[in-house]
């Protein structure tokens, strides 16, 4: 019998990422496809709302364990808990969103598990009998590989974020179904203290919009123009490594092959030149704009518009022209 | 304190990748081989440790791959590892990353390690599998993505600083436990052409599959959850549009197409 998939929800700040409805969303598209239900699981304290949410996008069940002592993420307390769901439940295929919290419980669940793993995947199909077929970026996305998921009772995918469609509220709500897995050990790695960066802006790799700077910059404080153009787009800050390296950006910022991969609905590069390092880190977008001194920089080869300028010039037209369109001015 | 790094050989990071005929495969023909840059982190880390206790700590550098594998591992020992262990079996061919964590944790279990660092991915499969899977086979407490790294005084914890989705977690993690390093964690060295010279006397044991009491069906394709089929090239982008004429004219215009025509604003 066809057993039932399970998205594994993560909340920030209390509320539902986003990344866990577009998991959710390719949930549901691969249950309908199966013949199958697709249920929700989420894990933490005070978790009502966003488990209420999951509920009214879709899934048929929500999967709730609600305790003071989740309160705190912990690997090895959530991964066990992921696990009672998974076994309790009978589910066949386990979904997750590729951040850094699945990055960490996919691997953690599948081990324990000992199922089939598919991380960072780009294309999620249900192939014969069930097993999946999944796409997934190697050599640092200079090409993608198509691997088949086989011979494990348990399936077990990471999604990567900002590339499968959000699910979309139903209206209908799914039942909540509250679940007590009691932590049988105290976790032996702490959380002491989360540091969130100082900032309101979308964070990198969940952004719809990036604005992106390179050596041509010249400053850190040069970065403020590009920080404006974002501020009216609602954008999120990038930088090549070139940038990075000269002090302009930290490397949290970073987009590339030793940076971030960003996959939003447009890329606007200023002043970068479009070396193959940085391309990995951004060629998913959707729709890719640069700004160049030099005609023949890589980085137009790989544009979808582009206008050769000097950027001090450039970016700050942009800010006003858009900061019109938008009546942000 | 002993402690060990796991380390994997890589393709260059700047070598063009094309898919060979058959689309199975990638050209392998002219393609340099280096260690995986994350795992420099983790080699760097161990020494550091290392040389800041001092006494008879020791760092053991474990990989598993073909015999090319051999060279990083040696790489390892001339940055200031001292002793290497190869797993090296055909019948490792093509497995997946929890394949690959289960020989690796059987390599492990057999010697009792305080401290394990590893890079947070290789750079060829991307997958960040590896690491968290050995800790878990394990059964040892593990934090990814770490930025930095502080043994308490008596080497019975670490606190590590770990890079999450808009932030840090600053983590206390008893030990021993598995570590993986990102980017900034620290500086990897060079091998000094001393430490190259020292490297060519350090012991590198080699295991098979047999000698980790790995049966057929752990190993291989046969062992494996997941099996590449084929390489798919990436999507190519058309061409570009330039927008021409005096700065906010160009603007503007642009602008209106990212409105109108692709819909993006």
């Amino acid at each position: 019998m066809a057993k039932n998939i399970l998205v594994v929800g993560e909340r920030k700040g209390g509320a539902l990422r986003k990344t866990a409805l577009e998991a959710l969303g390719a949930g549901r598209a691969l249950a309908a496809k199966l013949g199958v239900e697709a249920h929700a699981a989420l894990v933490g304290h005070q978790v009502a709302d966003a488990a209420g949410e999951l509920a009214t996008h879709g899934a048929t069940a929500v999967h709730v364990i609600d305790d003071a002592a989740y309160g705190t993420f912990a690997s090895e307390t959530y991964a066990a808990a992921i696990v009672q769901l998974v076994r309790d439940g009978d589910f066949g295929v386990v979904l997750f969103a590729d951040t850094s919290f699945g990055k960490d419980l996919a691997p953690a669940v599948a081990a324990r598990l000992d199922a089939a793993l598919a991380t960072d995947v780009i294309e999620l199909a249900a192939g014969t009998e069930g097993a999946l077929t999944v796409v997934h970026p190697i050599y640092t996305g200079k090409v993608n590989a198509e691997f088949v998921l086989q011979g494990k009772p348990v399936q077990v995918v990471s999604l990567r974020p900002n590339i499968f469609p959000v699910a979309a509220g139903n209206g209908q709500a799914g039942r909540l179904e509250a679940h007590a897995v009691a932590v049988a050990k105290p976790p032996r790695a702490v959380v002491r203290e989360v540091v969130t960066a100082e900032t309101s802006r979308a964070e990198l790799s969940e952004a719809d919009i990036v604005v992106s700077g390179g050596r041509s910059l010249k400053s850190a404080e040069n970065f403020a123009i590009l920080e404006q153009l974002a501020d009216v787009l609602g954008a999120a800050v990038g930088a090549s490594r070139a940038a990075v390296d000269a002090g302009y950006q930290p490397h949290s910022r970073q987009v590339g092959q030793t940076g971030r991969v960003v996959n939003p609905s447009l890329y606007i590069a200023c002043g970068i030149s479009g070396a193959i390092q940085h391309l990995v880190g951004m060629r998913t977008s959707k729709v890719i704009v640069a700004v160049n001194k030099d005609p023949n920089a890589p980085i137009f080869q790989n544009a979808d518009y582009g206008i050769v300028g000097d950027l001090f010039e450039v970016v700050p037209a942009m800010t006003q022209e858009f900061g019109k369109l938008l009546g942000k001015n | 304190m002993k402690i060990g790094v796991l380390v994997k050989q890589v393709p260059d990071t700047e070598t063009k990748i094309r898919i060979a005929p058959g689309g199975t495969d990638i050209v392998r023909d002219g393609i340099k081989m280096i260690m995986n840059p994350y795992d420099e982190l983790a080699v760097e880390q161990a020494l550091l440790v290392k040389e800041k206790l001092g006494g008879d700590s020791t760092v053991t550098v474990l990989s598993l791959g073909p015999a090319s594998t051999g060279e990083t591992i040696r790489t390892a020992l001339a940055m200031g590892a001292d002793r290497g262990v190869h797993l090296k079996d055909d019948g490792f061919a093509d497995q997946d990353g929890l394949a690959t964590a289960r020989a690796l944790a059987a390599a492990l279990r057999t010697e009792a390690f305080d401290l394990l660092f590893t890079g947070k991915m290789a750079i060829d499969d991307n997958a960040s599998v590896v690491p968290t899977a050995v800790a878990e086979f394990l059964d040892l407490p593990h934090v990814n993505l770490v930025q930095s790294f502080d043994l308490a005084a008596g080497a019975k914890t670490a606190t590590v600083r770990r890079r999450i989705d808009g932030g840090e977690e600053i983590i206390e993690c008893a030990l021993p436990a598995l570590f993986s390093c990102e980017k900034g964690l620290n500086e990897p060295r060079y091998a000094s052409l001393t430490g190259i010279m020292k490297a060519k006397k350090k012991a590198i044991e080699e295991k098979d599959a047999a000698a980790l009491g790995l049966a057929a069906n752990q190993i291989g394709v046969a062992g494996s959850g997941t099996r590449r089929t084929r390489l798919l090239p990436l999507s190519e982008r058309g061409k570009c549009k330039f927008i021409e004429g005096e700065t906010t004219e160009a603007v503007r215009q642009l602008v209106q197409l990212l409105r109108s025509e692709a819909k993006v604003v």
